[in-house]
């Protein structure tokens, strides 16, 4: 079939949203967020290299209300991916590939990245003894 | 190098009609490398998530001592690396999906491709300093 003419992949209108479809998108809304933490971290990293006024607004940046709040996201994020990252994993080796096995970790997965990413910030919050 | 309907119905090899669309590995490449990034990047994560719960609240002088230490530079460096390697893969493959056309398809996936050069190199060239000059 001509390349211009053949159906596209995602033809997302046409499915009724379900665990399996809705975590799968989420992986890759979450893959191109994590492009995003790449970027933050090469932006922190590069500030801390140009001194410490540099460094101190990217923290101040960070610390403040709105980069707490995108940073959760953030941890939220990678923790998904992670764990979602290992069930794709499980599937390459053609383990858990039931329907009944892929809700069940799907529906673990978001357990799991949830329970890690609030996790994660009370240790960060305890860190700073703010607890 | 894609097909038009035209062109298709020219009377053209099977060889002929496949050229120029990319050898058959490059796709199992690209897949592997995805992969190879993902199983690298789980303990590098890991660890970041850990580093910068320590780190929360911390001072330039303090993040600088820890960034040059040997361990953790070598760790960044790695993080940075297989990051971004992985990052440019994946958004490789949500650009194909999405934008159809070949120009802008193209134009794109090169933007990914070089951009991730040019901030891995930043956040590497960072952490040389850091480590280097302190
Ligand atoms: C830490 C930074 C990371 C970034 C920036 C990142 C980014 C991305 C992006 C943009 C994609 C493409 C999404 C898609 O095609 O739908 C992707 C796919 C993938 N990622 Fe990550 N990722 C990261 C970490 C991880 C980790 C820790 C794992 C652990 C297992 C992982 C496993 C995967 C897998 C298996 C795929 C392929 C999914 C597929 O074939 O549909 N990633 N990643």
């Amino acid at each position: 079939m001509p390349n211009d003419t053949r159906p596209l992949s995602p033809h997302l209108q046409v499915y009724r949203p379900q665990i399996t479809s809705m975590l799968s998108i989420l992986h890759r809304i979450t893959g191109v967020v994590l492009a995003f933490v790449a970027l933050l971290l090469a932006y922190w990293l590069s500030a801390a290299a140009y001194g410490p006024e540099a460094f101190g607004r990217a923290q101040a940046l960070l610390e403040s209300g709105f980069g707490r709040f995108v940073l959760f996201g953030f941890t939220f994020s990678l923790f998904f991916h992670l764990c979602n990252g290992i069930r794709h994993l499980g599937w390459d080796m053609l383990w858990g590939f039931e329907l009944s096995q892929v809700r069940f970790s799907g529906i673990l997965v978001l357990i799991v990245s949830s329970a890690l990413t609030v996790l994660s910030w009370l240790m960060a919050y305890g860190h700073v003894g703010k607890l | 190098m894609i097909n038009t309907p035209q062109q298709t119905k020219k009377l053209q090899s099977k060889l002929g009609r496949v050229r120029g669309l990319g050898s058959t590995r490059e796709g199992v490449h690209h897949w592997w490398a995805q992969r190879m990034s993902a199983v690298a990047l789980l303990p590098l994560s890991l660890w970041f998530v850990y580093s910068l719960i320590s780190l929360t609240g911390t001072d330039y002088d303090t993040f600088i001592a820890w960034a040059s230490e040997f361990g953790n530079s070598v760790f960044l460096v790695l993080l940075v690396v297989t990051m971004f390697h992985h990052a440019q893969l994946g958004l490789q493959v949500v650009i194909e999906d999405y934008v159809h056309s070949e120009m802008w398809k193209m134009g794109m996936v090169l933007f990914v491709k070089y951009g991730a050069v040019v901030f891995a190199a930043s956040a590497i060239f960072a952490v040389l300093k850091i480590s280097i000059a302190g």
